[in-house]
């Protein structure tokens, strides 16, 4: 090698593969959006995407399990290392289910998405053949969905019913929010978790504005998490140089080094976490850094509700732990102060706000809320307890909140979902099985014993207690206790009250919703009866660096 | 008799799932209900066979019939099982009162909607996890089935009991599930205490009394706080007790008889159980505040007794006033009041579950559950207020009756170390004679009067205002339909005049079963008898 040309960083495409294949899938799947018909593209698309998460996840575990030593690669932009393996696993795991609800059709007739352009054009062409002109507003509605453009599919009728297929972009969409949350989580400089970040936002930004029903409300979500979400990324960005500032570099661990013993303004370090963590934790959607979440998480499509919920989550904490731990572990003790404040608001607001909702996505919603707070707990630990808990407990949550996600779903009235909460009286009378399993994934949100969520937070909150945070753990467990009722409130809702006269129906789920919501109720269950195998893996697990 | 233990846990659930499933189909609400019972019969029988298996030689082992397997070893947790005393005599009781409320359960009109085969599974659900909850030797396991022990209770407050069973059943939830968090953070404390102290975390609790014992009072009184205060909620001591008498009074009568006899009892049995041989310096050091709040309790509950109209509420706060004896004696710390508060959880269970019953059956014949409404029972149902005044005696431990002797010990225990507070709560067996003996004249005795005997006759706006007419021909009518006892219902209430009885003469086997372990217990307090054996006072 000559000394002129620069040296090509060593790519170990081994340890990338989930990455290569989720990345490459998308690509592959926006390929086949362009080319293929109409009538087959759904379910290929559906096909093509299972498949890449399914891969990706067995690489994971082929990875995992094959004791390869932890390495950086691409020139130390990304680290495979042991917590990065368990978060990557994790959100393959929650894709799958995330993906099954994004595909389900059962429920909602054409699926949950805005009709797509083209298919919708041929509907109106059958009804003005058949009826005359009799459509007018209702398509010029839907037809805000997406761009148009793709003409050459015209011609080939698709269904006969009046059913208009919905948008089949929604796949690659989110196959790109998936490879970059798996960057995300694995992002050993803060350049490359920058880009990661917004690779993992834009689909996100764009799949909230996609829902069928009440499109306004879709479409407002969009825009507010888009804007919300471009401050936060302004922030992020801001952080980042300052700390360039601080450190010349933007590598985690020079970070760290330039922090310990070093006598550079502490300014730009702390102006620079700050920053910082405030574009980490709107992602997370910590309090008081959460507004946007209600009106997200109710506006999106449900099944993005999910997604979102899940691995957003999973791969913001993947960050924030991997920033604490590997850049600001030496300095632990002069930001973590301000923290516990964060931490406090977080939960209160989650339980306190989530006491007044009367709409049962926005309260999941505000529950979401006080959950990163309890996450920040463990993550805030910067021990080994801390950083298995706090991975034990994104999986965990993560599965629930798909499951529960996938239930609401179900409960609909005559517009689409019935979400606000009076919808639900006497649900336990007319759908037991729906309201047994709502019931359950509620008391693993309270943290009842023998769910998943009991076992998290115990093991949250015993590493938080062994790290000094006594005061914290005791808020943390005030305020589970306070939001334990608005979780009651809505089993004594299903089970205790007599069901409206015209209530809502509730949906006999398709196959897809089926196993999604089965997936994650067994999941909650096993983890809080048997998490012995979960958690032996997360245990030991340590950040390269 | 590891073996059967594991199966006085499991037999309870199992047969919970079975009704749970057949509560599916209509057709099989019956069948369902007998089933059920088969269950109940199968474990007393279980629970016959360990109690004649269980050693009280002074040698045998702090907990008999140990089973443990590793559960979550990352958290070095176990199910571990073990029967002390205390525990076996609770579990006993326990599979007494089932069979006894299902068959009473069984000819009580349900909410619209609601199936017998669905109220039997919660029942027996409660059932077994309350056989864990007294059998678990590993405190992680207590915890998780305390939690877990205020599901079934609280469907079956929310959907089988009275008018205000949503607000009653949320109210009972949030403030178990409240204490049981600060449970939890002390329980957590514990395990990391053993991380720093023996190496690795364990939730044992023989390793756990070994090493906390050692703990230094700084330490040891937040962590006695916290398991305090999930105790203090549950079995209820004064300030904690609101939850209590809505819980009672909405819950079905066999739910309350389950609730109040035995599932409060958990509290108490928490006390010996756990904080006192968990945290045995921070246990001495606020003893005076536990003794305050148990004395207050035994006078407060016997005030507010005697000024209820509702029956079931009128039980509950007679509870309140008992639950302060029984926290008394524990915390007086001398072996007679020890094992005179262990026999008063069994005896008030008993007493309870006779006064419920009775309660129960006034309140199917009259429809109402304000006394106010009662009078002169007696007249018409002579068997029934002979039944009442049976459970009123034995409620407020008249000698001869069961309760009398668990009474007497805590007493003569308590005043040995703490005369003052002894005296006091002697001050509540007055008010316990007051409101109960006012209660039964006030329904059961005198011309028969008030709307929920008499109908639309005489006196049946009030039954205050009555004054006898001499007329007796609406007598006779009024007797023939608000009807005595059948045989059935004497049958049912058979078995707890017995024990009432039985109990109040010869209590031996039980406080044989008790004696070995109190002794235990005493030791692990680490405070000298105050009453030697012969018979000189140490202070």
């Amino acid at each position: 090698m000559s000394p002129l040309t620069p040296a090509m960083p060593s790519v170990d495409y081994a340890a990338l593969a989930p990455v290569l294949i989720v990345l490459g899938g998308a690509c592959l799947s926006v390929l086949l959006e362009a080319l293929l018909p109409l009538r087959v593209r759904g379910r290929v698309q559906l096909g093509v995407t299972l498949t890449v998460v399914v891969v990706g996840l067995v690489a994971v575990i082929v990875r995992a399990t094959s004791g390869a030593a932890p390495v950086t690669t691409l020139a130390g932009a990304l680290a495979v290392d042991g917590p990065a393996l368990f978060l990557w696993g994790t959100l393959l795991a929650l894709a799958v289910p995330s993906v099954l609800l994004l595909a389900d059709r059962s429920v909602e007739p054409g699926g949950a998405f805005v009709a797509d352009p083209v298919a919708l054009g041929e509907a109106e062409e059958r009804e003005r053949v058949a009826v005359g002109a009799r459509s007018g507003g209702a398509t010029a509605r839907a037809r805000t969905g997406g761009g148009g453009g793709r003409d050459g599919a015209r011609g080939r009728g698709t269904r006969a019913r009046d059913v208009v297929e919905g948008q089949t972009e929604i796949f690659p969409l989110v196959l790109f929010a998936l490879g970059g949350m798996l960057v995300f989580c694995a992002a050993d400089d803060l350049l490359t978790m920058f880009i990661a970040l917004e690779v993992l936002s834009l689909p996100l930004y764009l799949l909230c504005g996609l829902a069928r029903r009440k499109r306004l409300m879709s479409q407002e979500s969009a825009v507010k998490y888009f804007l919300l979400g471009a401050f936060s990324s302004a922030f992020f960005l801001y952080g980042l140089a300052l700390l360039y500032g601080y450190a010349d570099s933007v590598k985690l661990a020079d970070i760290s080094q330039a922090a310990a013993g070093s006598l550079r303004p502490d300014s730009l370090l702390f102006g620079g976490l700050a920053l910082l963590v405030v574009g980490l934790m709107f992602k997370a959607s910590v309090g008081p850094f959460h507004t946007w979440t209600p009106d997200v998480y109710q506006g999106a499509p449900t099944s993005v509700t999910a997604f979102m919920a899940a691995c957003t989550k999973v791969a913001a904490f993947g960050a924030i732990l991997r920033v604490f731990t590997v850049a600001f572990g030496s300095t632990v003790w002069e930001w973590r102060g301000v923290l516990w404040a964060v931490a406090i608001v977080s939960m209160v607001i989650g339980a306190v706000l989530g006491l007044t909702q009367t709409d049962v996505k926005r309260m999941i919603a505000y529950s979401s809320v006080a959950h990163a707070g309890f996450l920040l707990l463990g993550a805030m630990a910067i021990t080994p307890a801390g950083l298995s808990a706090t991975l034990f407990y994104l999986l965990a949550y993560g599965f629930t909140t798909v499951a529960l996600f996938g239930l609401v779903s179900l409960v609909r009235g005559p517009d689409g979902e019935a979400t606000h909460l009076s919808a639900w009286a006497g649900l336990g009378k007319r759908s037991p099985v729906v309201a047994a399993a709502v019931t359950f994934l509620m008391l693993a949100l309270a943290g009842i014993p023998l769910t998943s969520g009991f076992t998290a937070k115990f093991a949250v909150f015993s590493a938080a207690l062994a790290d000094g945070m006594t005061p914290l753990v005791i808020v943390a467990l005030v305020v589970s206790a306070v939001a334990a009722f608005f979780y009651l409130r809505l089993i004594v809702l299903m089970y205790f009250s007599e069901p409206a006269a015209d209530g809502p129906t509730v949906s006999v789920p398709g196959p897809f919703t089926t196993v999604a919501i089965t997936l994650g109720v067994v999941v909650t269950l096993l983890l809080g009866v048997v998490p012995t195998a979960v958690l032996g893996w997360a245990d030991g697990l340590s950040f390269l660096g | 008799m590891s073996a059967l233990l594991l199966a006085l846990l499991l037999l309870p659930l199992v047969g919970a799932a079975v009704c749970g499933v057949m509560a599916t189909r209509e057709d099989l609400e019956r069948a369902a209900r007998v089933v059920g019972l088969g269950f109940a019969a199968v474990s007393l029988v279980l629970v016959a066979i360990v109690w004649s298996l269980y050693s009280t030689a002074p040698d045998a082992p702090r907990f008999q019939g140990r089973l443990s397997v590793e559960w979550i070893p990352a958290f070095g947790v176990s199910f571990a099982l073990g029967l002390d005393g205390i525990a076996l005599t609770m579990i006993a009781l326990l599979a007494v009162l089932v069979p006894i409320v299902l068959v009473f359960a069984a000819a009580d009109k349900l909410p619209a909607g609601r199936t017998g085969a669905g109220f039997t599974a919660l029942i027996l659900a409660t059932q077994g996890v309350l056989v864990g909850v007294f059998a678990a030797t590993d405190v992680f396991l207590f915890y998780v089935l305390f939690e877990a022990m205020l599901i079934p209770m609280y469907f079956l407050i929310g959907r089988f009991g009275g008018p205000r069973r949503q607000y009653a059943a949320v109210k009972f939830f949030l403030y178990s599930f409240l204490g049981g968090l600060i449970m939890l953070a002390s329980v957590i404390g514990l395990f990391v205490a053993s991380e720093n102290r023996l190496g690795e975390g364990t939730f044992d609790w023989t390793a756990l009394q070994g090493m906390a014992a050692q703990l230094p009072l700084s330490t040891q009184i937040p962590l006695f706080l916290g398991f305090f205060a999930a105790f203090a909620i549950k079995a209820p001591l004064v300030p904690f007790h609101t939850w209590l008498p809505d819980a009672g009074a909405e819950a079905p009568i066999a739910g309350s008889i389950i609730l109040l006899g035995l599932l409060d009892k958990v509290g108490t049995f928490g006390f010996l159980r756990y904080t006192l041989p968990l945290f045995p310096a921070a246990s001495r050091e606020l003893a005076p505040l536990v003794l305050t709040l148990a004395v207050i309790g035994v006078l407060y509950g016997a005030l507010l007794a005697a000024a209820q109209t509702d029956l079931k509420r009128f039980v509950a706060y007679t509870s309140i006033a008992h639950f302060g004896f029984i926290a008394l004696g524990i915390f007086a710390f001398s072996s007679q009041s020890i094992a005179g508060s262990a026999l008063y959880m069994v005896n008030h269970g008993i007493s309870t579950a006779m006064l419920f019953l009775v309660v129960g059956l006034l309140i199917r014949r009259g429809g109402t559950a304000d006394l106010t409404q009662y009078g002169g029972v007696g007249r018409a149902a002579p068997l029934l207020a002979g039944m009442f005044l049976v459970a009123g005696l034995s409620t407020i431990a008249l000698p001869g009756t069961n309760s009398f002797i668990s009474e007497f010990l805590v007493l003569l225990g308590s005043f040995a170390r703490q005369p003052a507070f002894t005296v006091i709560a002697t001050v509540g067996i007055v008010f316990a004679a007051l409101y109960m003996l006012w209660v039964f004249q006030r329904t059961m005795t005198g011309p028969l009067r008030g709307a929920a005997v008499v109908g639309d006759g005489p006196g049946a706006a009030s039954a205050a205002t009555f004054t006898d007419t001499g007329d007796d021909s609406w007598m006779r009518r009024t007797t023939a339909r608000f009807g005595d006892l059948t045989r059935g219902e004497v049958a049912l209430l058979t078995p707890l005049v017995a024990l009432i009885l039985v109990l109040g003469f010869f209590p031996g086997p039980v406080l044989e079963v008790l004696d070995p372990t109190v002794a235990a217990t005493m030791s692990e307090v680490g405070v000298p008898d105050p009453v030697t054996p012969n018979g000189v006072v140490a202070r």
